[in-house]
């Protein structure tokens, strides 16, 4: 849009002032890549989801404006004629602030930050929008910190230490409210220089640290809060380019910095002071969270009756209750404490409101309960609703005496049908659920606008054809099913406060942790967090390792690439921080799944499929299999998945035979296993016994040789 | 004019953002913005007068709703719109012929006007100047303020405009709109000027070995104090530190730095401490037209802590925070909340802050401003002089068009 015409004319004044001084520049993701907010953003950008009835992205832009920032970019991918439309009507374009320039920067394709880094990249070589040291945030930040002096440090660092390219902010909060999840840093005290990140779901309750980082000091803190506010430096960007997988800021970023000691790049962290806020809207808990942050006024200025982004502001009235001028409430309503009512918004008799959000233009019967939600604009709810912890988006209609229970999240224009019960936790959309599950979970939404469009237009249909819906005889919209793996997960991240007895068996496992010595195991169960103690045990890590390797292989299997596939596994690999044998185990790990996992009737036909998996990425296999030790790596591997798999079981000599033959595995490497395992349980030997005769051979085998050798 | 435009988006988002803090700062920048939409305001030939006020009021408007809890843009809009109205009516009864213009000129009187020339007959100037002659106010005195005026003088920069005081509709134009920048002008030297003509009086009001209570930080009150300092009076101060913002902590540090003797105290202590004070000096955010006033948190405790033990409450405020408003639900509407993080750590407390069901979770309120109702404040010290909480509605009528109380 714009993005393309604009710079050639604010060059021009840009390089005049070029000579004094750098402009203050910062980077806004406008899309989360993530789909902790679907269905919603199906069908409207996360950036543009009203907040306190204000959308998410005036925060920012109004928190960056009085921080001083100059130049803002925002990034669109998906929905982006929706935010540009938005920015292009609201005052950031109309030039309020002579000192600002905002611009947008479209690339409908990108799926990562990694992508959206990478195209800015390449627009930079033509336009050279970027001149100096940015701000990378995300378009759904909400803060009140200052920048400028952030900026200068890291500008004076720069100038001392050319590899300390990025500062992140971070701060010391409780994180269990905010629903993300487990956050371990380790920082150099004096230098602030960040060692070791780790962001971890709270089954992984330990963390192990190289052993080289212990010879200095170190800090290491789990009570910190990573803010998503990060200097960078213009070589984030080309780092980007040059390391074409990096998708994750910090899971691929970050730490393939921290990792990579050959460029010795540096990442500093500094610690905001208390007295500021600054947190990121990750998931649904956390919207929770921040709204209420806002209501309780944390986020000074940027609270709802201070006119920041040029919308009409609310009154403040006693006991935190904000109302707009011209909302209508009958004398019977009881309207609670920290509660906002909306423009035009109207509410019946003996409704009781209370740590709600109601947006504009809504209309509220009588009798309704409403209680820790959020309203958006221009909602029907009739007599009798009870609405509890629920997020209600724009155009619902909720028919007379129907109940929402906690976790609720109903989608644009769904439709409840009268006393219709809402389960707790569920999600409606009128759009149906995508049933191909993107293998790509970074997307917010995979498919391009026309997309959308046809499922819209689906809607109509569904209307007309299917008057009983899911939602009571008189509702439109489709519950979406809860994949089985995130149902446990769903207390943590959705908009109800976490339930006291969850809550105490998080606080139960922390000071259990406190307690405890730390060489002791925590004990097992769904949450060991909070361990500061040093681990060697990296099992599993290497799980997650193991299973990423797969994913990688299985996509580039269509590619048929030995090349790309061997440079995706490195990536992973020194992300995780694996030694080669790990890859190779990984990697003949997911060869032999593909093979099972491949449709086959007979053990025969099992094994035809495993050879001509082997035989085709015998390249990928030889390039980790360099070592003796790794190819004891893969055989022992293997006999693990053979006792995990009874399919496998019988072919077991006959694959290792195989390897041999093929020369991925050489008979040194069997030799030594044999002997290895010749010590071990009778149980153990199953397969040891299965290659007797195999091994009987090659050891005839060879000293054959030498006797030739000797003759 | 577009130029115009742009500096008041600029203003109005300056204040919407509350980045211009303090009465002083914000009348100062207000009244500079509409002398510049004053001058560059195309003005028609008839009714010229209603033009310049619809301007200045539209401006004024937006600058009001901007920050409605800073009273004082308010009050220096509704002053600039008494100027103007001032200003027309004096032309009016000039161009009627009934009064003739004044060429003599009085320079025995020229430090009056601080320099700026007076176009003779410029009503509101007249006022002002009779104002300012004429402190401390008596009855009389305002009796007689009108036949006074007449002395009051013009310098020769402005003669050229006044002397050809023909019919001329062109040089009318020109006249009511110069005599209005006049005005402002005067305004803006009155705004800027105020510490000194407040910290004047400081003489009279503090002798020898008292002991002066204050609270929070006012440079108005800091300038009083030094004043009579400077005048070899000696006495202490007594600094109350005002949580939580703790400016009470900047302010014992000038007044140290200007070698007065100060103890700074927690706010709790005021009463403890009262009985020994003579009397509490405090800057006022804004004077009600009831004679109440808006002062920084923890002002009322003071106050009513000083009537208990009979000690004069005195309250220091520049003309420009005199607000023709009567005070309704001050506690609220004309208070401004600020973050709790000035309180309370968030980094600790975020545990407590309502995530989980149920637990009850800390509520944080941390007002800028308190409400000092009028028969606590023992007197007021304006730029025109002491007076009493009674007399504000009539200073208010002095200042402001009746036209103008409601914009």
């Amino acid at each position: 849009m714009g993005a393309q015409k604009k710079p050639a004319v604010a060059r021009v004044r840009d390089d005049s002032e070029d000579l004094t001084r750098q402009r203050l520049q910062a980077i806004v993701l406008a899309d989360s890549f993530t789909t902790q907010f679907r269905p919603i953003t199906l069908e409207r950008p996360k950036v543009l989801l009203p907040l306190v009835n204000i959308p998410m992205i005036d925060y920012t832009l109004a928190w960056l404006e009085s921080a001083g920032i100059e130049d803002i970019f925002v990034f669109c991918c998906v929905h982006s004629s929706q935010v540009i439309d938005y920015l292009e009507k609201s005052e950031w374009y109309s030039r309020s602030n002579p000192n600002l320039l905002v611009r947008t920067i479209v690339s409908p394709k990108s799926t990562s930050v990694g992508d959206a880094l990478r195209y800015i990249y390449e627009q930079q070589t033509e336009t050279s929008q970027i001149q100096g040291d940015f701000v990378l945030v995300s378009g759904d930040t909400v803060s009140n910190m200052p920048l400028a002096d952030l900026i200068q440090e890291h500008r004076d660092r720069k100038k001392k230490d050319e590899k300390a390219i990025m500062t992140m902010v971070i701060k010391k909060q409780s994180r269990l409210g905010l629903g993300s999840d487990q956050l371990f840093i380790a920082v150099d005290p004096l230098t602030k220089q960040l060692v070791r990140y780790e962001e971890g779901n709270a089954r992984i309750g330990d963390v192990c640290l190289d052993k080289s980082l212990l010879d200095s000091t170190v800090l290491l803190c789990n009570d910190m809060q990573d803010c998503y506010i990060d200097i960078c430096s213009p070589e984030v960007l080309s780092l980007f380019e040059d390391n074409f997988d990096y998708q994750h800021l910090r899971r691929h970023f970050v730490n393939g910095l921290l990792v990579d000691d050959i460029m010795g790049y540096k990442i500093f962290t500094h610690e905001i002071q208390s007295s500021f806020y600054a947190t990121r809207i990750e998931n649904l808990r956390s919207y929770d969270m921040v709204s209420k942050n806002i209501i309780q006024r944390w986020t000074y200025p940027f609270v709802p009756d201070i006119n920041f982004s040029g919308k009409c502001s609310l009154m403040l009235g006693r006991q935190g209750i904000y109302r707009a001028s011209d909302a209508v409430q009958s004398r019977s309503a009881d309207i609670g404490a920290s509660t906002v009512i909306g423009y035009g918004t109207r509410i019946g008799n003996g409704g009781k409101i209370f740590n709600s959000v109601i947006g504009n233009g809504c209309s509220i019967g009588s009798n309704v309960v409403i209680q820790g939600s959020y309203i958006w604009n221009n909602v029907t709810i009739e007599d009798g609703c009870e609405i509890r912890n629920a997020i209600v988006c724009d155009g619902v209609k909720i028919r007379a005496g129907a109940v929402l229970q906690p976790g609720v999240v109903l989608s644009f224009n769904v439709v409840v049908g009268r006393d219709f019960v809402v389960p707790t936790y569920s999600k409606v959309s009128l759009l149906q659920q995508p049933t191909t599950e993107d293998s790509d979970e970074e997307m917010e939404y995979a498919g391009s606008s026309s997309g959308t469009a046809d499922l819209l237009s689906g809607v109509h249909n569904l209307q007309i054809e299917s008057k009983a819906s899911e939602l009571g005889p008189d509702g439109t919209g489709y519950i979406w099913e809860v994949c089985d793996s995130a149902h446990d997960e769903e207390w943590k991240h959705s908009v109800v406060p976490i339930p006291m007895d969850k809550l105490a068996d998080i606080t139960r496992a922390m000071d259990d942790d406190d307690i405890e010595d730390e060489s002791v195991v925590p004990p097992a169960g769904e949450l060991k967090s909070d361990t500061d103690s040093i681990n060697t045990d990296a099992n599993d890590d290497y799980g997650y390792f193991e299973r990423e390797v797969e994913e990688t292989f299985l996509m580039a299997i269509i590619k048929d690439d030995v090349d790309h596939v061997i440079r995706l596994i490195n990536s992973r690999r020194f992300a995780y921080n694996m030694a080669s044998a790990d890859c190779a185990g990984a990697v003949f790990y997911s060869m032999m799944r593909l093979a099972v996992n491949t449709p086959h009737n007979s053990a025969s036909e099992l094994y035809r499929n495993a050879t001509t998996i082997i035989t085709k990425w015998k390249g990928l296999l030889g390039f980790y299999l360099k070592q003796i030790d790794e190819q004891i790596e893969v055989i022992m591997k293997f006999e693990e998945m053979c006792e995990e798999s009874e399919e496998l079981g019988p072919l077991f000599a006959q694959i290792v035979h195989f390897l041999y033959d093929k020369d991925v595995v050489q008979e040194g490497a069997i030799l030594r296993w044999g002997e290895e395992k010749a010590g071990a349980d009778e149980c153990d030997k199953v397969y040891l016994n299965q290659c007797e005769a195999f091994i009987q051979w090659l050891k005839e085998a060879s000293e054959e040789e030498e006797e030739e050798e000797d003759s | 004019m577009p130029d115009v435009q742009s500096t008041v988006v600029e203003f109005v988002n300056k204040l919407r953002k509350r980045k211009i803090e303090g009465s002083q700062a914000t009348a100062k920048c207000t009244v500079e913005l509409l002398r510049s939409v004053i001058s560059h305001q195309r003005v028609p030939h008839a009714n010229q007068a209603a033009a310049l006020i619809d301007a200045v009021k539209a401006v004024g408007e937006q600058l009001v709703a901007a920050n409605p809890v800073e009273l004082a843009v308010g009050n220096v809009v509704r002053r600039v719109l008494h100027i103007i109205r001032e200003e027309d009516l004096s032309l009016t009864t000039a161009a009627m012929g009934g009064l003739d213009l004044l060429d003599a000129s009085d320079d025995d009187d020229v430090d009056n006007c601080k320099g700026i020339g007076y176009p003779a007959m410029s009503a509101a100037v007249v006022a002002a100047a009779a104002r300012s002659t004429l402190r401390p106010p008596s009855l009389q005195t305002l009796l007689e303020g009108t036949p006074e005026s007449a002395t009051v003088p013009y310098t020769s920069s402005s003669g050229a405009d006044s002397e050809s005081k023909t019919a001329d509709k062109s040089s009318l134009t020109r006249k009511l709109k110069h005599d209005v920048i006049e005005g402002v002008n005067q305004l803006i030297h009155e705004i800027a000027g105020c510490h000194e003509q407040i910290a004047e009086q400081a003489i009279e009001h503090i002798h020898q070995n008292e002991v002066i209570l204050t609270l929070g930080s006012s440079r108005t009150v800091l300038e009083f104090m030094c004043a009579a300092k400077e005048k070899k009076r000696s006495f202490r101060v007594f600094v109350a530190e005002g949580a939580p913002r703790y400016q009470g902590h900047l302010l014992a540090k000038e007044l140290v730095a200007r070698g007065l003797q100060t103890t700074v105290i927690t706010d709790s202590a005021v009463f403890a401490m009262i009985s020994r004070v003579n009397m509490v000096i405090i800057g006022a955010h804004a004077v009600m037209a009831n004679g109440g006033v808006i002062g920084p948190v923890g002002v009322n405790m003071a106050a009513l802590a000083a009537q208990k033990h009979a000690v004069p409450f005195v309250v220091l405020a520049g003309s420009h925070k005199l607000c023709p408003l009567y005070p309704h639900n001050p506690e609220v509407l004309l208070n401004e909340l600020r973050s709790p993080s000035e309180l309370l750590d968030f980094g600790e407390f975020s545990d407590c802050l309502d995530f989980g069901a149920g637990s009850g979770s800390i509520q944080v309120v941390n007002p800028t401003f308190d409400y000092v109702p009028p028969n606590l404040v023992s007197l007021f010290i304006t730029d025109t002089g002491g007076h009493n909480p009674s007399y504000m509605y009539r200073l208010i009528a002095d200042y402001y068009s009746a036209d103008d109380l409601v914009m």
